[in-house]
């Protein structure tokens, strides 16, 4: 497939697959992808950013290679190569992160292995990037990413900030002394059940606003 | 999609396993030494920090080899063993040993204020996977100097608080000897009785890790009941 023109590199709809995953195509709240790491590491800020960031390493950069090899990948085989990819991805972050990051490393100890099964990442390159150029692969990945990752930080921060009291380890509640008024932290906010609920509210709060998402009977 | 033969899925898969083994076990080699350095510079900060001094990644060496005056390994009777390095015995491996073949690391460390502390390192199990942590004793070898835990997995914000200080400074000034008989250090469910000098509160939500850390301080110490029995001063 030869091309014909040049495509600009952010023509306008290179920049919808970096925008729609924010919003009305978000992985989390709108495909439902995901949802098990959204609820694993969403207690405390940190992780989900570190998390997020992962991530996005991870599904661009696979979703950069399926599509390079997209014509020469068999079909009876393609689960299979794309699992490959992931997972030699994930195991180079993870090395990279052991060597270079090794608080960041510590920090995300299991999850970064956990990035391998994100449903997010195999379904970008089964959906996408089997079926696109690798620039626009690229796109859709960090797109997607994002989409995934602002989610995350979301529902950390209130998780974060409603459970233990604090923003990125920052005593807030203690520093603005409401504990003295009787204010208590809610302990149920860091159970996985809360992550559900507040990933919950921001379905409801996103549907409401955009009349569009709400499936016709 | 094109139909592929089976003469090509073939080779395409041996080639895609060969090159990513190659590439994989290439970054392993290559990112070996740099990854030992971080995880022996971590042992190196987890042991100052469990003596209260704070150290980073650029300075935890220097500070190491001024704080550390001594390190030996005893057994459980309390004798030195000689020929084992204490810095890289890895207590895993030995707690699978029978007890009195076990090496029992023992770190002397200066603190600032020129007294001397033995620090004892501890390895259990937490909810998720290994714990670990260094307690540091002063000379009567019973009241805790300080103490530093970490984990692997811990839940964030559940369990994986036995890492913050908020939970480790609680161990300053307990004692693990009662009347000259080991009782260790409890962590207690629902909060440690004020002014008792062997228990400190759990996390809340975190009660299997804070099991596993009674228990590790528990197991570990008393393996050195002996030593520290003989002497202290």
């Amino acid at each position: 497939m030869e091309k014909v023109e040049k495509e600009p590199l952010l023509s306008a709809k290179n920049i919808k697959l970096l925008k729609n995953p924010l919003g009305q195509d978000n992985p989390i709240t709108v495909q439902v992808l995901g949802i098990c790491s959204a609820l694993a590491v969403t207690v405390k800020m940190k992780p989900a950013i570190v998390m997020a960031i992962s991530v996005m390493v991870v599904l661009a950069v696979s979703n950069v290679v399926i599509a390079a090899l997209r014509k020469s990948i068999p079909g009876r085989i393609r689960i299979i190569v794309q699992l490959v990819v992931i997972a030699t991805m994930v195991i180079l972050v993870d090395q990279f992160l052991k060597a270079f990051a090794f608080d960041v490393s510590k920090q995300l100890s299991v999850f970064v292995g956990l990035i391998i099964t994100n449903c997010i990442i195999m379904g970008r390159l089964e959906a996408f990037a089997m079926a696109n150029k690798p620039w626009p692969s690229f796109l859709d990945g960090l797109g997607n990413a994002w989409g995934y990752g602002w989610i995350l930080i979301a529902v950390s921060f209130f998780r974060e900030f409603l459970g233990t009291g604090s923003i990125m380890g920052f005593p807030v509640m203690e520093k603005l002394g409401v504990y003295n008024f009787g204010y208590e932290d809610n302990g149920m906010m860091i159970l996985p059940p809360m992550a559900l609920i507040t990933v919950g509210i921001i379905i409801w709060v996103q549907r409401a606003r955009n009349k569009s998402l709400i499936e016709t009977k | 999609m094109k139909d592929f033969s089976n003469r090509y899925i073939m080779v395409f898969s041996v080639v895609m396993v060969v090159s990513v083994a190659i590439l994989l076990s290439l970054t392993a080699l290559l990112l070996q030494p740099r990854q030992e350095k971080n995880v022996e510079v971590e042992k190196k900060i987890q042991i100052l920090s469990s003596m209260n001094v704070s150290s980073d990644r650029s300075n935890a060496v220097e500070l190491y080899d001024r704080h550390i005056i001594e390190s030996f390994v005893i057994n459980t009777e309390g004798n030195r063993v000689e020929g084992v390095d204490a810095f890289t015995v890895t207590l895993r491996a030995e707690q699978r040993k029978p007890l009195a073949e076990q090496s029992l690391p023992m770190f002397i460390a200066v603190a600032d204020n020129g007294d001397t502390l033995h620090i004892i390192p501890l390895e259990g199990k937490g909810l998720w996977g290994p714990i670990w942590g260094y307690v540091s004793l002063k000379k009567d070898l019973s009241t805790i100097a300080g103490v530093t835990f970490d984990h692997k997995g811990e839940t964030p914000g559940l369990g994986a608080e036995i890492n913050t200080t908020p939970f480790e400074s609680q161990f300053h000034d307990k004692t693990i000897f009662e009347n000259g008989n080991f009782v260790s250090v409890k962590v207690v469910k629902g909060g440690a009785r004020p002014g008792n000098p062997h228990e400190v509160d759990a996390i809340s939500g975190g009660t299997i890790t804070s099991n596993g850390l009674q228990a590790m301080v528990h197991d570990g110490l008393i393996k050195y009941e002996k030593y520290l029995s003989q002497n202290r001063k």
